[in-house]
């Protein structure tokens, strides 16, 4: 038996030791958020995070994932409340077909939690391993940016307020 | 057909001690670290049926440390951990730059120092930057230890000299006598990112203080069945100042120490006229091709 922790919770898995993480997560977690692009690592558009860095779950057999933490879309946020790189690419255009777009946002929200900054040279190194075949990349970048804009300014808003308390 | 679970078998050793016994129980099975190259081929259903050695358990194998003479880097050092490691980029920025080039960073964060050499592709990008620093590989077995000069490891494509039973436990690359007047790491491929090498070069150049070359170590990938070092321009440019008609000379001589080909990701022509622009411009930087 194998155990890991997925999206907060602790879960195991009782099948065949090389199973993929991506199919374990879909098949026997029913989180049908992570999407299955080109199955070879190439296109990252089965990007999940494991122990907060993002990795392609396409390439992943289960037993290496072992006592690991998985985090997937599923854990940004929910239709009714999406997270704040979620509204960032609804509002900015940074989903368009959809397949790439979990992906995207699974190396993207590695970066922004990671404290990464608004220079649209390094977001686009981050996110040289995600492939999107409808918007051009523009709006994706886009859509990063105002959402480390938007940490940063929820973050110095939280500063002022703790100063002011004192 | 696709990869079928259920029909491999895994082996899991957690220390590096019960790897080596397990591999010479099991010789036949297929060492995994990472995994970026070989559940690609899985994925592809090419491997059903196998048994793997699941390596990726062994922590002491993940570790970099700095030793007196120079860095040990355990074969399951990954590409980020390399890239982003300050002894790396300060003393082996060649072989930093390289890891930072494989893949996209989710690959860079999988794939493994080790697995890169054991799957001893042509277009392996950490080759050239490790043919001109000369580490050794340590290979361990249950007849014991070895040491592989890197010069002496590949054999061919997708082929190393590594004997049956025996691992991959780490690259110890010595550090530098002197440090080079120029470095370069150069990977031309179609996209800056995630893209396989059309050709990748390294080099490192001392030059005496009267401007000729005290030594070049130059090395190409994606330009053989292995990695090489181009001995012959090497033997050549010593002692004399590159002036256009050594750089001339030079470049012929390079296509003696590569034998490119004809593939899907470029031809041998463009291969060894880029290649020859690299060198040229590495040896004059005033050059323009």
């Amino acid at each position: 038996m194998i155990r890991l922790r997925v999206n907060g919770k602790s879960r195991s898995f009782r099948g065949d030791a090389f199973k993929r993480l991506i199919d374990v997560l879909r098949e026997d977690f029913d989180l049908t958020g992570t999407k299955e692009g080109c199955g070879e690592g190439e296109c990252g558009a089965c990007t999940v995070l494991v122990d907060g860095e993002p990795v392609v779950s396409c390439l992943i057999p289960i037993c290496q994932i072992a006592d690991r933490r998985v985090e997937t879309v599923e854990s940004l946020g929910a239709p009714e409340s999406l997270n704040v790189l979620q509204e960032s690419f609804l509002v900015e255009g940074g989903a368009q077909c959809g397949i790439c777009t979990p992906g995207f946002l699974m190396t993207a929200w590695a970066y922004v939690r990671g404290g990464g900054d608004d220079d649209p040279a390094a977001i686009r190194r981050v996110l040289a391993g995600n492939l999107c075949r409808c918007t051009g990349y523009q709006h994706i970048v886009h859509s990063v940016i105002e959402t480390v804009r938007e940490r940063n300014r929820r973050r110095s808003a939280r500063s002022r307020k703790t100063r002011s308390k004192k | 057909m696709r990869g079928s679970p259920g029909s491999m078998e895994v082996l899991r050793p957690r220390v590096a001690q019960e790897a080596v016994r397990v591999f010479g129980r099991a010789p036949d099975a297929i060492p995994l670290a990472g995994g970026t190259d070989f559940m690609v081929s899985w994925n592809a259903g090419l491997l059903n049926g196998k048994t793997v050695l699941d390596l990726s358990a062994i922590k002491e194998w993940g570790r970099i440390r700095t030793r007196r003479k120079g860095l040990w880097m355990g074969s399951l050092a990954s590409h980020w951990q390399i890239q982003n490691h300050p002894v790396v980029k300060k003393h082996f920025p060649l072989l930093a730059d390289a890891c930072a080039t494989i893949g996209g960073i989710q690959i860079q964060l999988r794939g493994t120092l080790g697995g890169n050499l054991a799957n001893a592709s042509p277009a392996g990008d950490t080759f050239p930057p490790l043919a001109v620093y000369e580490p050794v590989v340590h290979a361990v077995s249950p007849g014991g230890a070895r040491t592989i000069p890197i010069s002496e490891l590949f054999t061919g494509v997708k082929r190393t000299s590594l004997q049956r039973s025996e691992l991959i436990e780490s690259i110890e690359v010595p550090f530098l006598p002197s440090r080079p007047r120029r470095y370069m790491f150069w990977k031309v491929g179609t996209r800056a990112a995630s893209a396989i090498s059309k050709t990748v070069a390294a080099g490192l150049l001392w030059i005496n203080r009267d401007g000729t070359i005290r030594e070049l170590r130059f090395a190409l990938g994606s330009m053989a069945p292995t990695v090489r070092r181009l001995r012959q321009v090497e033997a050549f440019v010593t002692g004399k100042k590159p002036t256009a008609k050594v750089l001339a000379e030079a470049c012929a001589l390079l296509e003696k120490d590569v034998a490119p080909i004809d593939d899907v990701r470029s031809t041998a022509d463009y291969r060894l006229e880029v290649s020859k622009n690299l060198l040229r411009s590495f040896l004059d930087p005033g050059y323009r091709g």
